[in-house]
């Protein structure tokens, strides 16, 4: 398989960068929600939050090299047997999603930072705070968060769904190409 | 609101200001405005250390009368979302429902009932204290710090007080959620009051 795309086909970068970031979406996603369930007293309470805050930075880096990727290569057109609303609500929820996962970058940054401490990442690793605020701002970058993070989920599942309709129903190639076939 | 006329001659003498005798209460306003009012807190980390916070959001007023301090009386309100402890993760995560649940309790407020002087300085002072949609009495221990005219044409007065209060008797246990080292919140109440 190329590194690259062609008209035709998805390359290497694109395809491993997908699917990278699926299963890290996932990950994020149920660590968040066991973030909020963790016991004060767990041996856990600072561990997890520690690895979702760092495997959440790493997924920003993948994501601004998706969007780089992205925009200075070709990308494949649509299989010509999509209907013309698939292909725009396909880009349309494409991009949704990678302002999501901005979104969900910005937001859990400044839950950690909004009184001027640093977020910290693999152990010692400092991104240092840009504002240093009393007025809540960590509680709106709270419910940010919690929004963004359910509605990437929400559209992971529909492109899901979309993905296996386009496979078992459709009898296409949607699904296939995102595995390296033409 | 709470000392005798002696103490405010002496302290204006202090400031070489002839005070007039006052005679009837007077209403002060507390300064959120300027920041000479502080709602504090402190509460055992563990067990092992005292953690100190602050509620940002409050107003009130108090009636000071000197010839008849036990018609003091005092009244706050209390934003509860406005906990601060100086950091963003730990505030937001105290504001959840499990600890403070701010967004079902917005409000805590404390009306005074009766003010006993115990001293020159100091003073009990037993109010209502309404927390997480609760109300039970508790008892401040009240040190008068000053008053007089301020330098900008005002009077003021300030006032220090303590109490010692266990959540779980306003229906939330800290305990449960924290250890038992959180059974009790110290609270450190600091008003200054301009004269209306």
């Amino acid at each position: 398989m190329p590194l690259k795309n062609t008209a035709a086909r998805f390359g290497a970068m694109t395809i491993s960068l997908h699917w990278v970031m699926a299963m890290g979406i996932v990950g994020m996603f149920a660590s968040g929600l066991w973030i909020e369930r963790l016991d004060y007293y767990s041996e856990l309470y600072q561990i997890v939050p520690h690895w979702h805050k760092s495997i959440g930075v790493v997924m920003v880096a993948l994501m601004l090299m998706r969007l780089l990727w992205r925009l200075s290569h070709v990308y494949p057109s649509a299989i010509s047997t999509h209907k013309p609303y698939e292909k725009i609500v396909s880009k349309i929820i494409q991009w949704i999603f990678y302002a999501a996962v901005l979104s969900m970058f910005a937001s859990g940054y400044f839950i950690t930072t909004a009184k001027g401490q640093p977020l910290i990442i693999f152990g010692d690793v400092s991104i240092p705070a840009i504002i240093s605020s009393s007025a809540n701002i960590e509680d709106i970058a709270g419910s940010v968060h919690k929004y963004s993070g359910f509605a990437i989920i929400g559209l992971a599942v529909l492109h899901a769904l979309a993905a296996l309709k386009h496979h078992f129903i459709d009898k296409d190639k949607t699904l296939l190409r995102m595995f390296g076939h033409h | 609101m709470f000392k005798k006329l002696g103490l405010t001659v002496l302290a204006a003498a202090s400031f070489g200001l002839a005070q007039p005798t006052l005679a009837k209460p007077e209403t002060y306003l507390i300064d959120t405005k300027g920041a000479h009012a502080f709602v504090q807190f402190r509460i055992k980390h563990l067990g092992y250390s005292w953690l100190y916070g602050h509620f940002d959001d409050f107003s009130g007023s108090f009636t000071f009368d000197e010839e008849n301090p036990s018609s003091n009386s005092i009244t706050v309100d209390l934003d509860m979302a406005s906990v601060d402890s100086n950091h963003a993760e730990r505030d937001k995560h105290i504001r959840d429902e499990k600890y403070l649940n701010v967004e079902k309790y917005t409000k805590a407020k404390f009306v005074s009932k009766a003010y006993k002087k115990t001293g020159d300085k100091t003073a009990e002072l037993t109010g209502a204290l309404t927390l997480f949609g609760q109300t039970h009495d508790i008892t401040i221990d009240v040190e008068h710090i000053g008053g007089g005219r301020d330098p900008w044409g005002g009077h003021r007065q300030g006032f220090e007080g303590r109490a010692t209060i266990k959540p779980a008797k306003w229906g939330n246990d800290l305990t449960k959620v924290l250890g038992p080292a959180t059974e009790e919140v110290e609270l450190m109440l600091t008003v200054e009051g301009i004269r209306q």
